[in-house]
């Protein structure tokens, strides 16, 4: 709070000290030859008078400083937060620091115990994907259908939008519990509704085989942000497109896929790139759901992350953990970069020449 | 039928159009029946944890479940008050989340503006390299930031949850700015001739314009604070500390979950963002459609 009011002061500095400058040329034209001598220099340089409204659009230091005033505040915390953190974490990558220790620098040997010596490094890895490759495509497509029925000028749309958007907003710890409950194999909810259609509900979170895919549902039932964010950019999709396809006799589906799908590739492309990001970073439900960390049945729910927070803050093997982070750092860096040359391939940008 | 065909004039169109109705007739329906299927299946655990958190303990466990309590009982609700000190937690989420969503608006809208507005050489530069942050996992940088704070002497606090908001939040600069560039130049240029400072512009010009996206950015970083798990989970380790995502797992104990006590907690917890959904569900709508951020 102090900073703050410390740059506000700032700011008004130079403000007030912008009125003493062009308080100048107005003592200055008190005396003729000074005024003749102003609108002279005034007419060669511009042509026209320079008024205070060009002076104001005109790029100058004063706005260059007062620029980086307005963004010091997340400079600072670039810096302090962000930037001087991700250095600190690659060299503390290199060393066993433990918080309580020196820190003595073991060159690659973080690395090396990683990749050679902790099964539960790739066990870790190995869910984490598992989980990726499942809710990330499962959800796009969970969040397009919902958004293209919800689309189709139905009456109640902003009541069912409400619905479907509840359970994102309120997806935390409270929520984690609520399905812990549902999914009990004994009393819960889903295998009682799943024996009504005569199915023999799995044992859920107490089977390792049904762990992720437990979790991986109940990530689909907040679903609702992406699909608002589809709803969005579906209600800028021009209807002359569907009108012309109407009369040219397209079904729902051939609709679907050769006007929606292209319109909205864009969005999808950006979805999918947040989505993969967040996936790989799936930490609490997993914290949460198993015992306090521990992963779950068989490590069938330690998800990286999960993995680092446990050498970090239990073990607190910062060395190793930072090492860890910039491993998934990389693995983040290269599919996010995959994501960006592969998706120009599939992308459709309306208005610009595709390739 | 085949009358209509030989009486028309262009039968093959009229047939046509015929079918098309009927199709378009059996998309609905289906559309509307799809809807209430999915519908039922999203709205069933809210159900689920209302009946829960009001069945006496005996009735939580039969099989199989009732989802309307036989007898309304409401000593779960009195057992998440004596069970833990669930009032402290409250209070906790209270302070954090207020000072958080202040934080946030504060800087927020002040680094929005300067990369909306003001010219100035490196600002693109910038402004790529605050995306780019939203891409960088926090894992990365969260063990060097815990070291900062703890040499700080601010474990166990609420100040490491609470300062890094004040130096503003990437996503919200992000959506801010989007908004910023929206409002026309011509009120801020006016502004200056009437003398406005930059700082008196922003102030008494574009803020009090974007009161909306504001709002949206207030209750969005609320939301995120009441339900943030990782963060107290890693700076407060007392319990006189805990925030309600901590507070919660009080109820699971080394053996059993006290599942009535924990479902009312559960109610608690979400009702302040149910109000706050139905309050303000536009500014929602509008903060995804703005960024592309899924909030």
């Amino acid at each position: 709070m102090q900073q703050q009011g410390a740059r506000e002061n700032i700011l008004h500095g130079i403000d007030s000290g912008t009125e003493t400058i062009s308080g100048k040329p107005v003592s200055l034209t008190k005396t003729k030859t000074a005024e003749k001598h102003i609108t002279l220099a005034v007419n060669k340089t511009a042509g026209k008078p320079v008024s205070k409204l060009n002076r104001f659009k005109s790029k100058s230091f004063r706005e260059n400083l007062i620029g980086y005033g307005f963004i010091s505040p997340w400079l600072i915390g670039f810096f302090l937060l962000t930037a001087g953190p991700l250095l600190f974490s690659l060299v503390v990558s290199f060393s066993d620091y433990n918080i309580t220790s020196e820190m003595t620098f073991t060159g690659l040997d973080n690395y090396k115990k990683m990749f050679t010596a902790d099964d539960l490094f790739w066990t870790s890895l190995w869910n984490t994907v598992y989980f990726v490759l499942f809710s990330v495509p499962m959800t796009t497509a969970g969040a397009i259908f919902i958004a293209v029925l919800l689309n189709s000028k139905i009456k109640g749309m902003k009541i069912f939008r409400t619905i479907y958007y509840l359970p994102a907003v309120l997806s935390g710890v409270a929520v984690y519990f609520l399905w812990m409950q549902l999914l009990s194999p004994g009393t819960g909810l889903v295998n009682l509704v799943l024996s009504w259609v005569g199915i023999e509900g799995p044992a859920w979170l107490f089977d390792p085989n049904w762990t992720k895919p437990a979790l991986i549902f109940m990530k689909l039932w907040s679903v609702g942000g992406g699909m608002l964010l589809y709803l969005a950019s579906l209600q800028g999709v021009s209807t002359t497109l569907y009108e012309a396809a109407d009369l040219d006799g397209a079904n729902i589906f051939q609709k679907f896929f050769h006007i929606t799908l292209p319109m909205i590739t864009p969005i999808i492309f950006f979805d999918i790139i947040t989505s993969t990001i967040g996936a790989f970073q799936i930490f609490q439900e997993a914290y949460v759901m198993s015992k306090d960390g521990d992963g779950g049945p068989a490590h069938s729910l330690l998800f990286y992350n999960l993995h680092m927070w446990n050498n970090a803050f239990e073990v607190f093997d910062m060395g190793y953990a930072s090492a860890m982070a910039w491993v998934l750092f990389i693995i983040i860096m290269i599919l996010t970069i995959f994501n960006l040359k592969f998706g120009k391939r599939w992308v459709h940008y309306e208005g610009g020449d595709n390739k | 039928m085949e009358i209509a065909e030989v009486k028309a004039a262009s039968p093959v169109k009229e047939k046509k159009t015929r079918s098309m109705k009927v199709g378009k007739r059996i998309e609905r329906i289906s559309t509307y029946a799809l809807l209430v299927i999915l519908s039922t299946v999203f709205i069933f655990p809210f159900l689920w944890l209302i009946g829960t958190s009001l069945k006496p303990e005996n009735e939580a466990m039969t099989f199989p479940p009732t989802l309307i309590p036989k007898v309304w009982d409401f000593a779960n609700y009195k057992d998440v008050f004596t069970l833990v000190s669930f009032g402290k937690y409250y209070l906790n989420s209270i302070i954090v989340s207020f000072f958080v969503v202040l934080g946030t608006v504060l800087s927020s809208t002040i680094v929005a503006y300067g990369f909306a507005r003001i010219k100035g050489k490196g600002r693109n530069f910038w402004f790529v390299i605050l995306l780019g942050t939203m891409m960088l996992p926090p894992q990365v940088t969260m063990i060097p930031v815990y070291m900062i704070f703890s040499k700080l002497g601010w474990i166990n606090t609420f100040l490491p949850l609470i300062v890094p908001s004040f130096f503003g939040s990437a996503y919200f600069i992000f959506l801010l700015r989007q908004f910023f560039k929206t409002i026309p130049k011509e009120l801020e240029e006016s502004a200056y001739l009437d003398g406005c400072g930059t700082f008196g512009i922003f102030w008494r010009i574009v803020l009090p314009l974007s009161v909306p996206s504001v709002i949206t950015v207030a209750l969005l970083s609320f939301m995120w604070t009441w339900n943030d798990f990782l963060y107290p989970l890693i700076y407060l380790n007392d319990d006189a500390k805990y925030t309600l995502a901590l507070g919660i797992l009080q109820f699971k104990g080394a053996l059993l979950i006290e599942w009535g006590p924990m479902m009312a907690a559960s109610v608690l917890i979400i009702l302040p963002l149910i109000i706050l959904f139905f309050v303000g569900q536009k500014y929602f709508v509008q903060g995804i459609a703005t960024t592309g951020g899924k909030g």
